[in-house]
C-alpha cells in the first residue's frame, strides 16, 4: 500500500506543478495589475503550441515522388526527407530529439511579446473597470485565442515526443534502497516537477532579491505611493504581465509530452487554476503555490479505486469540495490578505 | 311463354369481381402511396434530398469525425454519379443507379457534435427541423448514437449510425428507426479472447481502465466475461472520465495491483493518451507475476495507431474493417478514398460510407423515402461486396452481422499508413449471437411521428 500511496503522491506533485505554475502567473497579474485574467490558460496553450511550431519547423521535409512504387490507390509513393537532418546530419537529429526543451528558447521571447501586447493593447483599458468586466473581456480573449489555434493547427491534439533519453521510467524504489521495480515513475514527469520548482524559485527570487522585484512588491502593496516617488510603476507592471505570460508559456511547453496540445487545453487548466488561486488566497504567491500542490495531490489520491468504490466520481469533484470547505473555514483562502477582492 | 329470367352471366361476375378487387385493394394502395408524400418527416418534394451528417469534428473522437466527413462526401459524390463510383460498382445486390436517390440529387448538411451526446442531439434536431434532413447519420461515440437514435425514433427519421461499438446501441437501447453497420463490444470479446489466451496464456490477471459511459461499460463487461471464461482473473476495473487527457493517477495503481495485463477500454484521443502514458510508466518493459506485462486495447483503429506511434507496436485489438483487406470491395473503397484524399480510409470512414449507400439502396428498393418502407427494405437485407464479406442487416435488432477482425500494431511498418496488421479474421458464424441476450425493444415503425 505504501508504494501505491507514494506513487499517487508523486502524481500529485506532478499535477500540482502545472497548477502551481499557472496559478503563479495568475496571481502575479492579479497582485500587480489587479486584473482577473481569464485568458491566462490561453497563455499556457500558446506556450504549448510554441513547442508544436518549433517541432514543425525542425521537421520540415522535402517530398519527392517515386514513380516506381505505387500506393494502393495508384498514386506514386512519397519519399520524405527531413531538411534539418539533411543539412546538419547527426546534429539535426539531436535538435529534433530535443525539440521540446529547445522550444523554451522560442517560447520566452514569443510569450513576452504576446504578454506585453495583450496588456498594452487590451488589458490596460480595463484596469479601472469592475472585475466582472475584466472577466468578461479576458474570457472573450481566451475564446478568441482558442479559435485562432484551432484555425491554424486544427482541432486535434498534436503529440509531442519527449527526448528518447527521458522516455523511460525511473526506478525510484531502487534509489531509496527498496526492491527494484516496486516504485517506478516516468522520468519526464520528474523532470517537469524539477523544472516547475526551478521556475517557481526563480520568480520568487527575482521578486525578493532584485531592485526591480522590490519595486514591484512595493507597487503591489501601495501603487499610489510608489508612483508618487517618481517610479514608473505602470511600465514595471507591464513587464510583470509579460513575465507571467512567459511562466505560463514555459509551463505549457514542458507539459506537451505529457498532454498532446490542443486548442481546448487552456480552458481545461484555467478553471482548476482559478480554484487554486481562490483556495490559496487571492493575490498571495505562496498561497497559490501551496494550493496548487495541495489540490494536485488531493486530486491524485481521489482517483484511487479504493476511494472511488465508496464515493463514485470523487476524483471529478474533489478540488471543488476542498474549495468549498476551505472558503467556509477560511473565507480569504489559505494565505489570503485582508482587503483583497473585498468590498 | 314466359321469358326466362337469367341470372348474372359469368362475364358479369368476373367483371364485377375485378372491379371490386381494384376498388378495395389496389386503388387504396395507390392513394396511400400518394398520402405518404404528405405524412412523413421531410419528404423531399424538389429535385434534391438532404442527408444530415452529425460528426464529432472536435473532442475526444475528432479524428474519426473528420474521416467520416470525407467518407460521406465521397459517398454522396458516388450516389450522384460523380467520381469512379466506388462501392456502387461492387455492392450486390444493388438497386443504385448513380443518379442520386429515386432520381433526386443527394446533398448534405452537417453539425459538429463535439463528441457530446447533448450537442449531437441538438445538432440532429436542428438538421431535421430546420434543414429538412431525410436521414441522420454519423457519430463516433455510442453515447451520441443512442441519444440521436432515440431522437430519430421520436421524430420518425431514419438514423444510420456511424462508429458506435456499445452493445446497448442495438441491445437494450435499440430503436426501429436506428441501424448499425459497425460491430459491437460483445463481438470484440468473442473475437479477441481466444487470441489473447493463445498469445499470453490462460493464467493472467487483468486490470481494466474504462471510459465512463455506455460504450466503456459494455466493452469492459464483454471483455471481462470473455477473458474470465478462458481462465483470466479480473483484478480491478476502474472508470475514467471521457476526455480525461491525463491518466497518470489512474495508471499508477496498476503498477502495484498484482495485474500482469492492462486492458484499455478507451477510444480515440483517450486511448492515444492512456496508452502513451502507460508506456511512459514503463508498463511495456515490466515483469509481473513472472510474466511479461502486456497491454491490450480491445477496440482500435488505424487513426489511433498513427496517433500512438511506436507505442501501439505488437498490441492486440479488434476492428470492424481494415483498408488492406484483399476483397474487391475493400480494394475499391481504398482506391476511391486514397485517390480523393491521399490516405487510406479508416474503419470509421468505411462504416460511414457503407451506411450512406445502404440507406440509398434501401430507398431505391422500397421505391419511396417513406421511413417504414425503407425500414422494411433494410431489415433482413443480405448483401455482399462492401468489404466484410456476406453481411446481414439482422431484422431483430438492426445489427449488421458480418466477419470481425483481430488486429495487431505493426512491428515493422513499411510506410506511414502501414500501422496495423490484420492478425485474424473471425467469420460471421463465429461472431454471431442471440439478439435476445441484450433485451430492448425496437418499437413500432408506424404510425410515423410528425417532426414538424
Amino acid at each position: 500500500m505504501f508504494e501505491v500511496l507514494f506513487l499517487q503522491f508523486l502524481n500529485g506533485l506532478d499535477k500540482g506543478s502545472a497548477y502551481a505554475l499557472i496559478a503563479l502567473g495568475l496571481t502575479l497579474v492579479f497582485g500587480t495589475l489587479g486584473v482577473v485574467n481569464f485568458a491566462h490558460g490561453a497563455l499556457f496553450m500558446f506556450g504549448a503550441f510554441c513547442a508544436v511550431l518549433f517541432r514543425q519547423l525542425l521537421t520540415l521535409e522535402t517530398v519527392t515522388l517515386d514513380p516506381e512504387k505505387l500506393s494502393p490507390w495508384g498514386a506514386p509513393v512519397e519519399i520524405r526527407q527531413p531538411l534539418v537532418q539533411a543539412w546538419f546530419g547527426d546534429v539535426g537529429a539531436v535538435l529534433v530529439n530535443y525539440s521540446v526543451p529547445l522550444s523554451l528558447l522560442l517560447s520566452i521571447p514569443v510569450m513576452l511579446i504576446i504578454g506585453i501586447v495583450m496588456e498594452r493593447g487590451i488589458i490596460k483599458h480595463f484596469y479601472k473597470r469592475p472585475h466582472a468586466e475584466q472577466i468578461l473581456v479576458t474570457f472573450g480573449l481566451a475564446i478568441v485565442f482558442g479559435e485562432i489555434i484551432k484555425a491554424v493547427f486544427g482541432p486535434n491534439p498534436i503529440p509531442q515526443p519527449m527526448p528518447t533519453e527521458l522516455r523511460g521510467a525511473a526506478d525510484i524504489g531502487a534509489w531509496l534502497g527498496m526492491q527494484p521495480n516496486v516504485i517506478t515513475y516516468p522520468l519526464w514527469r520528474l523532470v517537469y516537477f524539477l523544472f516547475a520548482l526551478g521556475v517557481i524559485g526563480s520568480v520568487l527570487a527575482f521578486l525578493q532579491f532584485t531592485t526591480f522585484g522590490m519595486v514591484v512588491r512595493a507597487g503591489m502593496a501601495d501603487r499610489e505611493t510608489v508612483g508618487a516617488l517618481g517610479i514608473n510603476i505602470d511600465r514595471r507592471f507591464t513587464i510583470m504581465f509579460g513575465i507571467a505570460a512567459v511562466v505560463a508559456g514555459m509551463a505549457g511547453v514542458m507539459y506537451t509530452p505529457l498532454l498532446p496540445p490542443s486548442y481546448t487545453m487552456g480552458m481545461d487548466f484555467l478553471v482548476i487554476s482559478f480554484v487554486v488561486v481562490v483556495v490559496g488566497g487571492m493575490g498571495s504567491l505562496p498561497g497559490a503555490i501551496a494550493a496548487g500542490f495541495l489540490l494536485g495531490i488531493l486530486q491524485s489520491f481521489a482517483s484511487m479505486h479504493q476511494l472511488k468504490a465508496f464515493f463514485p466520481g470523487i476524483d471529478q469533484v474533489i478540488i471543488y469540495l476542498v474549495a468549498v470547505v476551505v472558503l467556509l473555514v477560511l473565507p480569504r483562502g489559505l494565505m489570503g490578505r485582508r482587503g483583497v477582492m473585498e468590498a | 311463354m314466359s321469358e326466362l329470367k337469367r341470372g348474372p352471366s359469368r362475364r358479369h361476375v368476373l367483371r364485377t369481381g375485378l372491379a371490386g378487387i381494384i376498388a378495395s385493394g389496389v386503388a387504396p394502395l395507390a392513394f396511400s402511396r400518394g398520402a405518404w408524400a404528405q405524412e412523413f418527416c421531410n419528404n423531399p418534394t424538389g429535385g434534391t434530398v438532404t442527408f444530415g451528417l452529425n460528426l464529432p469534428l472536435t473532442g475526444a473522437y475528432a479524428e474519426e469525425g473528420a474521416d467520416e466527413q470525407k467518407a460521406y462526401e465521397l459517398a454522396i459524390q458516388h450516389l450522384n454519379g460523380e467520381g469512379d463510383g466506388g462501392l456502387l460498382n461492387v455492392l450486390k445486390p444493388s438497386a443504385l443507379k448513380g443518379n442520386g436517390i429515386l432520381g433526386k440529387k443527394v446533398q448534405y448538411v452537417s453539425s459538429d457534435s463535439q463528441t457530446k451526446s447533448d450537442v449531437a442531439r441538438a445538432g440532429a434536431t436542428r438538421m431535421i427541423e430546420r434543414d429538412g434532413a431525410i436521414m441522420i447519420t454519423g457519430g463516433s461515440s455510442s453515447g451520441e448514437a443512442i441519444a440521436v437514435q432515440s431522437l430519430c425514433q421520436e421524430l420518425g427519421v431514419i438514423f444510420m449510425a456511424g462508429l458506435t461499438h456499445s452493445n446497448d446501441t442495438t441491445g437494450k437501447d435499440k430503436r426501429r428507426y436506428g441501424f448499425r453497420h459497425f460491430f459491437n463490444a460483445y463481438q470484440s470479446g468473442i473475437a479477441i479472447a481466444p487470441v489473447l489466451a493463445e498469445a499470453y496464456g490462460k493464467d493472467r490477471r487483468a486490470y481494466h481502465l474504462t471510459a465512463d459511459y455506455t460504450w466503456g461499460w459494455t466493452q469492459e463487461e464483454s471483455i471481462k466475461n470473455a477473458t474470465e471464461a478462458l481462465g483470466w482473473e479480473t483484478v480491478q476495473a476502474v472508470r475514467t472520465p471521457l476526455g480525461a487527457a491525463d491518466f497518470s493517477q489512474y495508471l499508477t495503481p496498476v503498477l502495484n495491483s498484482g495485474a500482469d495485463v492492462l486492458i484499455l477500454n478507451h477510444y480515440g484521443n483517450d486511448m492515444v493518451n492512456s496508452l502513451t502514458q502507460a508506456v511512459q510508466f514503463g508498463m511495456r518493459d515490466r515483469q509481473a507475476n513472472g510474466k511479461q506485462f502486456e497491454i491490450v486495447v480491445p477496440l482500435f483503429s488505424e487513426l489511433m495507431a498513427k496517433g500512438a506511434g511506436e507505442n501501439i507496436k505488437g498490441i492486440f485489438g479488434t476492428s470492424n474493417w481494415h483498408w488492406n483487406l484483399p476483397d474487391e470491395g475493400s480494394k475499391a473503397f481504398t482506391k476511391s478514398f486514397g485517390a480523393a484524399y491521399g490516405s487510406p480510409p479508416s474503419q470509421a470512414a468505411h462504416t460511414a460510407y457503407v451506411q450512406a449507400l445502404l440507406y440509398a439502396d434501401a430507398c431505391e428498393r422500397a421505391g419511396t423515402f417513406y421511413p417504414p418502407e425503407v425500414i422494411k427494405a433494410l431489415e433482413g437485407f443480405e448483401f455482399d461486396g462492401m468489404g466484410n464479406g456476406k453481411t446481414l442487416y439482422r431484422a431483430e435488432d438492426h445489427q449488421c452481422m458480418k466477419s470481425v477482425l483481430v488486429v495487431r500494431g505493426n512491428e515493422n511498418p513499411t510506410n506511414q499508413f502501414d500501422v496495423l496488421n490484420v492478425f485474424k479474421e473471425i467469420d460471421r458464424e463465429t461472431a454471431n449471437y442471440d439478439p435476445a441476450i441484450f433485451g430492448g425493444d425496437l418499437g413500432a415503425a408506424e404510425p410515423v411521428p410528425q417532426c414538424r
